[in-house]
């Protein structure tokens, strides 16, 4: 499987993709669940789950999926990100799914996987992260109680834990830190108005709450590493989706709107930043596409190329958002337009897993600090 | 005739040519002869004019034998005859024999080619050109001011872009033409550019003669045969990818690690956005060839252009600010030509004045973003006052 190079299989799967989203993610649909108690639609979720079977595409088929690759996930996700399509994207399928196949199979992880896998049930993410990195200093802690475990304390601003069945967490135990499932029947949920309403969060509080373990003190930090690795990839892909849509959206108003008796696209202060995007968009893309195959074929060190992905998609993406309402002109000030709908989401994208910046030292550490002397350049010192 | 030839094919007759031929041990026109006589010059030419009648790709089957056993590469070594002027003259001049004539002298690098577009007063709006070619029996007479022109002092043979009908809209009053380099009225001037050397030259044209069979194409035709020029100037992909890191960044990064002395927090963030963004395009230009191979490039073969000249300039600017005061030193303004020791480019700081022709040269930056506008974004053209309008009446200056 080539870089870069899709499949017939795979553009069939876009194009049924976005077929769906079209359908089911028009832009009413979309206003109505983000303002609705429940952001998304859970039949539609589990029709994405059952019928179009695209919410674990890269778990294995003895796992219920359907045994694809990452490459198929991301092209779902693409088209997801393009449509702002509704649902717990993040804390199911971009987290949670990947961090339930890191894991050792186990009766609590096989049940929880399959239904997750299915859109029978959905879940959250509730491990902190160091700028997109495993974060050793964990708010939860982990007892013995009885035959099982019960966790107190409090995770803060969980992405999609509002309406999640589950939600999977990190607890420090006398052992080291494990990664727990709980149900949420058995925590207290604190929704939080958020900035993007199409992504929502809860603080969610533990105590004394019954939990299920999924992978112990020896593999947590490597399962959580993998998830969280796996979702900035597919963060990328999600953020390069939605900004071809803005981009279209812009090259398209550019096109239609007249002032001064000509397209604003003729003037060139206005096609020139079009262009602009567009190289900002291309490059985004081949980050965002790198990083899903170095994570499926292992072609490259995995955190550089998701560094790399993250710290190009973010400023892309938020760029491209930020241009978009500056071509529509006020009419993208609107609360009407859907312009404001993607700058909230390219502000909240960026700030997941890791802003640009941090990805960005992430890279310096990799590339620079470790930069051999091989061969510098002549300077000239003012001596023929 | 034989039928088309394949990679197997293309890679035997090459190896037979290395056999005959060592290119290590015949001088290096008779290697080229014999490459140009086996089909192998390119292979997507006819038979008999340098090539093989094949598929374009295969190109890199010849050339990797033939570089492996010691072949110089011969765009290197005559890069506006074998990029611009042997797909123009194969598909343009009149008969086979002209085109013979032209091309295994061209392939052997006996004759250097120059190209003679841009002029003083035409350079993004190359159609508006002003050079001109009048018809006087069997010979046109040039009269005219070429620049920018590399080579030119070395060159036997110019591809020439004059006007013979004033009263033409700009684009159809344009006829292309061949010219003999040492023919009288043709005088070369090197001209001095801001590193004080000079790579290139301007061409003053006084009532030299061209022979009509030297015309390529016909009279007004000269547009359509100069886009065979440059789209063969902007198309040439590369047949393998680049190493992350390598290029212009790698000198950069290679300055930063051999100065820890001057390295600063900002100036590391700085150097990070450089990288990633010269990896970024790295990574497209890969994924560009991936979809070339899957059948037609897309938007983002179109940025390559762009985004390295900018990237250029923005690299010898870090360079630069590392440097300090360091940097404000220069080897020799003495006048002087390229040379051919493999560091032509000098010391960085002639590499940083240098830099600053990349967002000029080739199509300026400005333009290259109305082309991505209007060609990959399909955004309505700008107005333009001389559409339509007779050469003659169009306002200059």
């Amino acid at each position: 499987m080539a870089e870069f190079s899709f499949t017939t299989e795979q553009q069939q799967l876009r194009a049924a993709v976005r077929k769906f989203c079209a359908e089911s993610f028009d832009e009413p649909t979309v206003r109505r669940l983000m303002e609705s108690d429940v952001t998304y639609d859970p039949a539609v979720w589990r029709r994405l789950g059952t019928e179009l079977g695209v919410l674990g595409m890269s778990v294995p088929e003895a796992d219920g999926g359907v045994g694809g690759t990452l490459v198929d996930q991301a092209v779902a996700v693409e088209e997801f990100g393009a449509a702002l399509s509704c649902g717990p994207l993040f804390g199911t399928v971009y987290l949670a799914i990947p961090a339930l196949v890191a894991c050792g199979s186990g009766a609590a992880r096989d049940e929880l996987l399959a239904a997750l896998v299915d859109g029978e049930r959905t879940a959250a993410f509730a491990v902190n992260d160091s700028a997109g990195a495993f974060d050793p200093n964990v708010t939860v802690t982990a007892v013995a109680s009885g035959d099982g475990v019960v966790l107190t304390g409090t995770a803060a601003r969980v992405v999609d834990a509002t309406a999640a069945d589950v939600v999977l967490v990190a607890a420090r135990g006398s052992e080291g830190v494990s990664l727990y499932a709980v149900d949420t029947g058995d925590v207290q949920r604190t929704p939080l108005v958020t900035m993007d309403l199409t992504r929502p969060q809860a603080d969610v509080i533990f105590s004394d709450s019954p939990a299920r373990l999924l992978a112990g003190p020896a593999t947590a930090e490597r399962v959580i590493t993998h998830a969280l690795e796996v979702g900035a990839a597919l963060l990328a892909v999600e953020q390069i989706g939605a900004a071809q849509h803005m981009l279209d959206l812009s090259v398209d108003y550019a096109k239609s709107r007249l002032q001064f008796g000509r397209q604003i696209g003729s003037f060139q202060a206005v096609k020139h930043r079009l262009a602009d995007m567009l190289v900002d968009l291309e490059h985004a893309r081949s980050t965002a596409y790198h990083a899903v195959w170095a994570l499926t074929d292992g072609s490259d060190d995995r955190a550089l190329a998701v560094s790399i992905a993250q710290a190009t998609c973010s400023a892309a993406f938020s760029r491209i958002a930020a241009d978009t309402i500056q071509v529509h002109g006020g009419i993208g000030f609107t609360w009407e337009h859907q312009a404001h709908l993607y700058f909230k989401r390219a502000a909240t994208d960026a700030a997941l897993l890791g802003t640009a910046e941090q990805h960005r030292a992430r890279v310096a550490d990799l590339v620079l600090d470790s930069a051999i002397v091989e061969d510098p350049p002549r300077v000239a010192v003012g001596i023929a | 005739m034989t039928t088309a030839f394949d990679a197997d094919q293309v890679a035997k007759i090459a190896l037979e040519v290395v056999a005959e031929h060592d290119p290590k041990q015949v001088p290096l026109p008779e290697f080229l002869g014999a490459c140009y006589d086996a089909g192998l010059s390119w292979v997507h030419f006819p038979e008999g004019l340098g090539g093989l009648g094949t598929s374009r790709g295969l190109q890199a089957v010849a050339d990797g034998i033939l570089q492996g056993a010691g072949s110089p590469v011969p765009l290197g070594l005559n890069p506006m005859g074998y990029g611009m002027a042997a797909p123009t003259v194969c598909e343009h001049a009149h008969n086979d024999e002209l085109k013979k004539f032209f091309l295994r002298p061209l392939a052997t690098t006996e004759d250097i080619w120059c190209q003679l577009f841009s002029e003083p007063g035409a350079g993004s709006d190359l159609a508006g050109l002003a050079t001109s070619a009048v018809r006087d029996g069997d010979d046109w007479v040039i009269n005219g001011q070429k620049v920018w022109t590399s080579l030119a002092h070395k060159a036997r043979w110019g591809l020439l872009l004059a006007r013979t009908d004033i009263d033409a809209p700009k684009h159809k009053g344009l006829t292309y033409f061949i010219l003999d380099m040492h023919s009288p009225g043709v005088e070369c001037r090197p001209l001095r550019q801001m590193t004080g050397q000079a790579e290139f030259n301007e061409v003053y044209i006084t009532d030299a003669r061209i022979p009509d069979a030297h015309r390529l194409g016909g009279v007004g035709d000269g547009w359509r045969v100069a886009m065979t020029t440059l789209m063969n100037e902007r198309s040439a992909l590369g047949a393998s990818g680049s190493q992350r890191g390598a290029g212009t960044i790698s000198e950069a990064v290679q300055l930063w690690a051999s100065r820890r002395d001057l390295q600063t927090p900002v100036l590391r963030d700085r150097l990070t956005q450089l990288w990633l963004r010269a990896e970024a395009q790295r990574l497209t230009s890969e994924r560009s060839r991936a979809s070339a191979t899957a059948g037609g490039p897309g938007p983002e073969g179109s940025i390559g252009k762009m985004v390295g000249a900018e990237l250029n300039q923005r690299i010898y600017e870090f360079c630069m600010d590392l440097l300090g005061p360091e940097g404000i030193l220069y080897h020799s303004y003495a006048m002087h030509g390229t040379s051919s020791d493999g560091d032509w480019r000098g010391p960085i700081q002639q590499r940083y004045l240098r830099s600053r022709a990349n967002t000029i040269e080739g199509g300026t930056s400005e333009v290259m973003r109305n082309i991505l506008g209007e060609r990959v974004l399909g955004l309505p053209g700008d107005l333009r006052a001389d559409a339509g309008m007779p050469w003659k009446d169009v306002p200059r200056g």
